[in-house]
């Protein structure tokens, strides 16, 4: 045994679902109400002013799609990390989180090119709501994949020992979820001009 | 992890000795990718919703499905998610008469007439006029 107590919020079940998994469940509850108000009040900007699509036809939608196949490949690989930690293959599951580590981590890249370039032809913060939106929405999106991916890779590196892997499918979901907004900003921001 | 109320030890349970091929779910996602940037190259404003928005959801689902595992999840969880969607849409609900609206029954609201005016008159101007600093909006 370690000399640090274990934490109790990972396999205790009261409900049914392991506590840990019950908490990144909540955490989703809680970013759907986060998101879907921002992405909620742009759709109803863009319905109410027409004129943002003059805006919308400068962002890059190839940039957008080519994130848009990282981010599913990533979920595909924290999938496959769950599938082998399900089958208690610890080496495995950590191989697979840092390949979807490595897809975090070439999305961001993308994205901090493709901001530079924007914010070189002047469309920042405060030039138009259009862009005040984009950088709000893309910018929180952003922040999550930074904490995933740092929650990942320490994840990853218990995996490898064997040690608590039913946090891979906790993290997974998070992953998920991290895709499925991104599913929804690449046709809102890149799509929709 | 390994008590059979897991997602992944429920969906085994429920396909047998079957495991979902979560390679040919990501390729499906590709090619709905495809489809989604695609469809709006047509230009036509219907065939851009349906590829562009409604292959969105389906993405969404097939992810929430064959990824999350959701659909073998407790069902409370289902509920949860659907009550934050829920909450979701009572406040877009609540808020949309006033910004996809610029004039009512009884209000104007000048500063968004003359932001959507002056906006479509600049085109591909990029430095338009915030509709936030605009003047206010005043009844009529």
């Amino acid at each position: 045994m370690s000399s640090f107590p274990r934490p109790i919020a990972t396999t205790r079940s009261v409900t049914g679902i392991s506590t840990g998994k019950l908490a990144v469940w909540w955490l989703i509850a809680s970013e759907i109400v986060i998101f879907g108000g921002v992405l909620g009040s742009y759709v109803m900007h863009r319905i109410g002013h027409p004129e943002w699509a003059s805006q919308a036809e400068h962002t890059n939608t190839w940039a957008g799609a080519f994130n848009t196949f990282v981010l599913l490949t990533s979920s595909l690989m924290a999938v496959l990390a769950h599938q082998a930690a399900e089958h208690k293959d610890g080496k495995k599951a950590a191989k697979f989180l840092y390949f979807t580590i490595l897809g975090g981590l070439v999305f961001l890249v993308v994205k901090s090119f493709e901001w530079t370039n924007e914010i070189h032809h002047g469309f920042t913060l405060t030039s138009h709501t259009f862009w005040s939106f984009y950088y709000t929405a893309a910018g929180i999106h952003g922040l999550h994949v930074i904490i995933g991916l740092i929650i990942m890779a320490v994840i990853a590196q218990d995996a490898k020992k064997g040690i608590d892997l039913q946090r891979v499918e906790a993290v997974g979901l998070y992953w998920h979820f991290v895709d499925i907004v991104w599913i929804f900003l690449f046709p809102l921001l890149y799509i929709a001009k | 992890m390994s008590d059979s109320s897991t997602p992944a030890a429920a969906a085994h349970d429920a396909h047998g000795a079957h495991h979902t091929n979560y390679v040919k779910i990501w390729a499906i996602l590709l090619g709905l990718l495809v489809v989604s940037v695609v469809g709006p190259m047509l230009g036509h404003p219907v065939l851009t919703m349906i590829t562009a928005f409604g292959i969105a959801f389906v993405k969404a689902f097939l992810v929430i499905k064959y990824f999350m595992h959701l659909t073998v999840e407790k069902k409370y969880i289902g509920f949860l998610l659907l009550t934050m969607l829920a909450i979701m849409l009572v406040f877009v609900a609540g808020v949309a008469p006033d910004v996809m609206k610029h004039e009512g029954q009884r209000w104007t609201n000048n500063a968004a007439i003359d932001a959507v005016e002056k906006g479509l008159k600049e085109g591909g101007g990029h430095h338009g006029e915030h509709p936030a600093e605009a003047p206010r909006a005043e009844p009529h």
